[in-house]
């Protein structure tokens, strides 16, 4: 029963106003938003902020909702077919927190486009975002291809991420996005 | 034709397109995970309109959220209206609140995207 305490702990040293380990369905979305957009109205958070974090949050769940989608042809234990999410709020800034399995086949195309991304000020962000929104199509999920290029240019800040390998097929996917207040 | 109404959600929009005025209004949140399925309506209804549109097509975009999904779906919706052009005066009004940057550059994204007039209205929070 110690490690209780010691999640508890690590909890509230990163200042965690949320956290969820699990499967990720459209019902979860909803109760996520619910939860968070009424935490932010109780803290008297700016309107400004306020926005942000929920637009970027709402991006972040969807990557994850569509991802989570995908997951029936990797062949992970079932158990691994959920998602990490947290949502901390330190020193003058939010940070929306991800993780989840991918196909490491996937890998460089994902790595590709978020060092593309981190390497663009701006204006730049804004010319791609523009271009992809006009040229691109949807896919059949209804993704776009938008959703990192809108979480960078909203954020304003580089996005840190991580892949931890664990075997050939599967590798875990971990995003940090920080929103400034 | 028929008028289009479809209640907003917590993750769709109300949407009020009036075939006889030419008043088409899209309004609160627009995040579903799915926003062709959403969308799909909308489109077809607007792919009819256009056959025998209104003398004057007036598109009002009021949102609060939209997701990057959706925004492809806007993309196509004002495609439509693009289509429109000489046999109906089209005009769209992009709303956003005060101190709401993202979805004012959001509106000024499809400005330049989009053929068709776009106004950028303000709109003092309640």
């Amino acid at each position: 029963m110690d490690k209780v305490f010691e999640i508890y702990k690590q909890l509230e040293e990163k200042n965690v106003l949320l956290s969820f380990k699990g499967m990720i369905t459209s019902e979860l979305l909803t109760t996520i938003l619910q939860i968070m957009e009424s935490k932010m109205d109780h803290m008297d958070e700016k309107p400004k902020v306020k926005r942000k974090v929920f637009n970027i949050l709402v991006e972040c769940l969807q990557n994850l909702y569509h991802h989570i989608d995908q997951e029936d042809i990797v062949h992970v234990p079932t158990e691994d077919k959920s998602a990490l999410l947290m949502i901390a709020k330190g020193d003058g800034e939010y940070t929306i927190t991800t993780g989840n399995y991918m196909k490491s086949s996937d890998m460089e195309v994902l790595k590709t486009k978020l060092d593309l991304v981190n390497g663009m000020d701006k204006d730049e962000l804004k010319a791609y975002y523009k271009k992809v929104l006009n040229e691109g199509s949807l896919s059949s999920k209804g993704t776009a291809g938008l959703g990192m290029i809108d979480i960078a240019r909203k954020s304003g800040e580089k996005l840190d991420y991580n892949f931890t390998s664990i075997n050939e097929i599967t590798t875990f996917f971990s995003l940090a996005v920080k929103i400034a207040e | 034709m028929e008028n289009l109404t479809l209640e907003g959600s917590a993750k769709t929009p109300t949407v009020s397109f009036d075939s006889d005025n030419g008043v088409l209004e899209l309004k609160g949140r627009s995040i579903p995970e799915n926003s062709i399925e959403f969308y799909k309506p909308v489109i077809n209804w607007l792919d009819s309109y256009i056959t025998d549109p209104n003398h004057h097509t007036l598109l009002v975009i009021k949102l609060e959220y939209f997701n990057t999904s959706s925004s492809k779906c806007l993309v196509e919706i004002l495609r439509r209206l693009e289509s429109l052009k000489e046999q109906s005066i089209v005009k769209v009004k992009w709303c956003y609140e005060e101190e709401d940057e993202d979805m004012q550059e959001s509106g000024e994204d499809f400005k330049e995207i989009i053929k068709v007039p776009i106004e950028m209205v303000l709109v003092r929070e309640n």
